[in-house]
């Protein structure tokens, strides 16, 4: 198998669709009510993202304390709605992360 | 830039578990080097070796990655009005940076300060600096994935978790926001099964529908 044309043309179709639009910016007009809709676009395609990542890591939906994945989360949302601070968010909801999964094993 | 510092702190270990997969899905280093250069996307990159790792053919592989990546196609449509008066030679490498965490990261600075001219800056430098961090991540993976056996099952990929709950939870101001981000979560789970991960971009797009819906049928607290 040739990676190095797989390479090429993952690399080909990803900016493919990242730039399309942008190549033609200026012809195309999205309607107004698109333009509206897409205000909610970056934090549902996160969720949607970080939901099943979260509640599934092993592909099954996994709502148990056995979970650490579940349990990082709930702390950096709480720490995310005190503090609205991204960083911090991370750091300490990685560090409960780590310590949970330690304490499981 | 300052803004760019928790993307990077988030990605860096996903690129590092990244560096160690790929090695193991029987890319050399120079290949997966090519990946986090040349692709440069983070999900569909996991995706892609994951498919190779169990033998699918180039034709799949690539027809996975252009549907994994079909939501950078909301987010061009997003940024469409703030980069049309820029020219080709910027909207090239801003069209190549346009990944998740720059969006997320850049797009809000759009709507906040809509009228500074600086904006296109501020979104090729948040991109450049995840851009080296994200290969700079993926040599420490290759070099420590030799070394450190098992570390793919630390489970450094939450930190991507971990990143995305903490730019989506800001946004969670207002009720329609809040009902879009709720459906999406549910959605997402609902459709987790749909092969390439197209429930991704359901889930995403009804959500979007259901924030619009209910943003213009609410009641006006100002006029």
């Amino acid at each position: 198998m040739n990676i190095w044309l797989l390479i090429i043309l993952m690399a080909m179709v990803t900016f493919s669709i990242r730039y399309a639009l942008y190549a033609r910016a200026n012809s195309i007009k999205l309607p107004a009510k698109l333009e509206q809709a897409l205000k909610f676009s970056a934090p549902c395609v996160l969720t949607a993202i970080l939901v099943p990542a979260v509640l599934m890591p092993q592909g099954e939906l996994t709502v148990t304390f056995d979970n650490p994945y579940l349990f990082g989360a709930i702390i950096a949302i709480l720490v995310a709605l005190w503090k609205k601070n991204i960083l911090l968010t991370i750091v300490i909801s990685m560090g409960c992360f780590f310590a949970y999964k330690w304490l499981l094993l | 830039m300052l803004d760019a510092v928790p993307l990077i702190v988030g990605g860096i270990p996903f690129g590092i578990i990244f560096g160690t997969l790929a090695l193991n899905a029987g890319l050399d280093v120079w290949q997966t080097m090519g990946m986090s250069s040349i692709v440069f996307a983070g999900s569909a990159q996991f995706v892609a070796i994951g498919m190779l790792a169990t033998g699918t053919s180039i034709g799949f592989i690539v027809a996975t990655t252009l549907i994994v990546n079909l939501r950078h196609l909301i987010y061009a449509a997003s940024m469409l009005p703030h980069v049309k008066h820029l020219d080709q030679r910027w909207r090239i490498p801003l069209g190549f940076l346009l990944i998740d965490e720059v969006f997320a990261a850049t797009y809000p600075r759009y709507l906040n300060h809509a009228q500074d001219k600086n904006n296109h800056w501020h979104y090729l430098g948040v991109g450049v600096a995840f851009y080296v961090s994200w290969n700079i991540a993926t040599v420490i993976g290759i070099f420590f994935g030799a070394t450190i056996p098992g570390i793919e099952n630390w489970g450094l990929d939450f930190a991507m978790s971990a990143t995305f709950i903490g730019m989506v939870i800001p946004h969670l101001v207002n009720k329609p926001m809040i009902a879009a981000v709720l459906t999406s979560a549910v959605l997402s789970i609902i459709t987790y099964q749909l092969p390439h991960k197209i429930g991704l971009v359901i889930s995403a797009i009804v959500a979007m529908a259901v924030g619009y819906y209910l943003e213009q049928h609410q009641p006006r607290k100002k006029t």
